[in-house]
């Protein structure tokens, strides 16, 4: 269960309409089930009243609708973040994508947000409701006459496993407790998959990318994605392309995303929460945070604004392009 | 009716493969289910659905049309189009069954799609009645019965047994060749079985839903409804709706230099793309809010005003296990149109 409850939030956010801080509210509307949220702007206590949740299903990460909401809001917009949404926050911030003046930021203290599949692989499919009970989920489902227990820490997203921090970088005003950066383990699958030979890896993300469907979603979702318009959409640009012509292009597409969000990416995990086909994208992102963290010295995306980072920084400490062939070449 | 133990599903799929090419859902690695080609030692999935939708058999994402040179003033046609093979798409729900009369209005009415309709022509469905639905599921709200699954034959399961009914020649034609391994029977079983899925879906929380508010002639009164603002202020444009949609069934053509030719190629469009009917003159849909729109109205409104009052959704729930921001047909159905409030 969430420390922060639905009417803390409710609370905070009437208070800042009120008193004129600010004018909208950017947060998670409350869906047809009781764990499809769908992001969204309210304007008053009693549109917040009647429509607003917050619960173990708020995973999506609002910081890159800022630079579409904040643009067009008349006045501030307050936006609630948990403590991995700051760092796209100020990743976005960095990159001049929004106007830090008209936003409001609250950080809300996080437990770790649900992955439903997870759920439904223990409960059954047919969810009927889903409440929160302390450490636990309460599921009814159609098919079973009892309700099921499940403990939340067992069906937690994969990025909220290998949470890497609990403490907000930005903010400014904070509800509840602030926590700690956290020594996580994200990059032990990264590790796992260096360690294969380079035909089994190759065999691992063949089978991961075949299922893509070029929805773009993870592209769409990512807060380091934010050019107005994608190459790969642009029919101009000679490289627009709406679908996997082969699974080569597709890893492609893939892999020059991953390069153009290197040192940019946050590993805030939206990429992997949205894919409709399952494919843990962000083992790509890790994979070059983890390599610029060996070459370069540990730096987090997001963690400071105007920090630069390491791919676009000279120094001359800076490894030579031959150590980084030999490592490959020792990687084969 | 015809029966066969499941014992014996094995025996049943061999006998199948051996004229054609059978695909069915098999469970994949990341715990869902995706058509694949059945082998020996194929395993035949218990999910209620596919992620992608069996419309891939007869419309697949990317498809080739043509090649042409150009050798100095004259330009040389490759007509690439071959005799599909003969496959057999089984465990298909009763409504991706009905998602190919939608597309088959599209792609069938004259002149027809030839890559369409070969496919269409070669490939026989064995439809598989419900048996778990669940709360994504509203099938029901097109008038389309999961206990009664059309194709070119039907097929109920029981715990222990599988039950055919052809449909069609095609259907009836494929049953014969089973006649070793399946036995005659009454419809007792079948009936059980049938009120047993309809009382589950008494239970599905989206029973009530209406197509009242839709349909034809319903454009002047629903294409300036304020709510669009709202329903689409936070969709991503992603298509990821579109492309696990049964019955969307937009496509791009395109030519792809090869450096000594060209080849002219299909692909699935989305009305969520910002490039979408993109024309000489620019655009026709200029912000998210109006392609968000495109989507619902085709299905609700335009598609049944062209085709005699039926609804381009089936209901398969898709949608809205898959839009990374949760919003859906239901979702807009809700708010503007006959549910209003409920
Ligand atoms: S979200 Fe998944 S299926 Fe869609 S383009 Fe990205 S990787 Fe492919
Ligand atoms: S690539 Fe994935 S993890 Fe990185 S910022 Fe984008 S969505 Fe987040
Ligand atoms: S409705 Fe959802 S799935 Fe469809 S384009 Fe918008 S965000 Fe993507
Ligand atoms: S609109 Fe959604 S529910 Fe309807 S057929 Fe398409 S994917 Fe299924």
């Amino acid at each position: 269960m969430q420390k922060i409850t639905r009417e803390q939030l409710i609370a905070k956010a009437s208070e800042l309409l009120s008193n004129g801080t600010v004018s909208q509210v950017l947060g998670w509307g409350k869906g047809e089930f009781d764990y499809d949220v769908t992001p969204t702007l309210f304007s008053s206590a009693e549109e917040l009243e009647n429509g607003f949740v917050f619960n173990d299903f708020c995973g999506a990460n609002f910081s890159k609708y800022l630079v579409s909401k904040a643009a067009k809001a008349d006045g501030k917009l307050l936006v609630f973040l948990k403590p991995c949404d700051t760092y796209s926050f100020n990743q976005l911030l960095t990159e001049h994508r929004f106007d830090r003046e008209k936003v409001y930021a609250v950080g809300i203290p996080c437990e770790g947000m649900a992955d439903i599949s997870k759920v439904k692989a223990i409960s059954g499919d047919g969810i009927a409701s889903i409440n929160a009970d302390g450490d636990n989920l309460v599921v009814t489902t159609l098919y079973e006459d009892a309700p099921i227990t499940i403990a939340t820490k067992d069906v937690l997203a994969e990025r909220c496993i290998n949470c890497k921090s609990k403490k907000h970088v930005a903010y400014d005003e904070l509800m509840g407790e602030e926590g700690e950066v956290l020594a996580s383990n994200r990059f032990d699958e990264v590790a796992r998959l260096e360690a294969m030979t380079a035909d089994e890896r190759f065999a691992f993300w063949q089978n991961e990318l075949s299922r893509c469907i070029r929805c773009n979603a993870c592209r769409d979702a990512c807060p380091a994605c934010t050019c107005e318009k994608c190459v790969f959409d642009n029919p101009n640009s000679g490289v627009e392309n709406k679908s996997p012509a082969n699974e080569f292009e597709e890893k492609l597409f893939h892999i020059i995303r991953a390069y153009h969000v290197a040192g940019r990416c946050t590993d805030c995990g939206e990429c992997s929460r949205v894919c409709p086909q399952n494919i843990p994208l962000h083992l790509l992102n890790r994979k070059f945070i983890k390599d610029i963290n060996e070459f370069y010295g540990e730096y987090q995306a997001g963690e400071e604004v105007d920090s630069r980072a390491p791919l676009v920084n000279y120094t001359t400490e800076d490894l030579e392009p031959g150590e980084v062939f030999d490592r490959g070449d020792n990687n084969a | 009716m015809r029966k066969c133990s499941l014992e014996k599903i094995n025996e049943i799929f061999a006998a199948i493969a051996k004229n054609a090419a059978l695909y069915l859902p098999v469970d994949r690695t990341d715990g869902s289910a995706a058509y694949k080609k059945w082998e020996e030692g194929t395993v035949w999935s218990n999910a209620l659905n596919t992620v992608r939708s069996p419309k891939d058999f007869f419309f697949p994402q990317t498809e080739d049309l043509m090649r042409f040179k150009t050798k100095g003033k004259t330009v040389q046609l490759e007509d690439i189009r071959t005799e599909a093979e003969a496959f057999v798409v089984f465990g298909v729900r009763a409504c991706d069954v009905k998602s190919f009369d939608i597309l088959d209005r599209v792609f069938l009415t004259e002149p027809a799609d030839s890559f369409y309709a070969n496919r269409r022509n070669h490939g026989v469905i064995v439809s598989l009645a419900c048996t778990r639905p669940v709360e994504t599921c509203f099938c029901k709200t097109f008038g389309i019965d999961p206990s009664a699954p059309a194709g070119d034959i039907s097929a109920w399961k029981t715990e222990s047994d599988i039950f055919f009914e052809a449909n069609t020649e095609k259907g009836k034609a494929l049953l014969h060749t089973l006649s070793e391994l399946t036995e005659e029977c009454d419809d007792g079983a079948v009936a059980e079985q049938k009120a047993k899925i309809n009382a589950v879906m008494e239970k599905l929380p989206l029973k009530d839903l209406s197509t009242k508010g839709f349909g034809g002639g319903k454009t002047a009164e629903l294409f300036d409804a304020p709510e669009w603002d709202e329903l689409s202020s936070a969709c991503l444009g992603c298509g990821t709706c579109t492309f696990v949609c049964p019955t969307c069934q937009c496509y791009d053509i395109k030519d792809f230099n090869t450096g000594n030719g060209v080849i002219r190629f299909r692909c699935w469009d989305s009305c969520m793309y910002s490039d979408f009917t993109k024309m000489a003159h620019g655009n026709n849909r200029l912000t998210q809010k109006e392609r968000f729109r495109q989507r619902f109205m085709h299905k609700l409104v335009y598609y049944p005003e062209n085709n005699d009052g039926l609804f381009s959704c089936v209901g398969c729930g898709r949608c809205l296990a898959k839009c990374p921001i949760s919003m859906n047909i239901v979702k807009v159905m809700k708010k503007i149109g006959g549910n209003k409030g409920e």
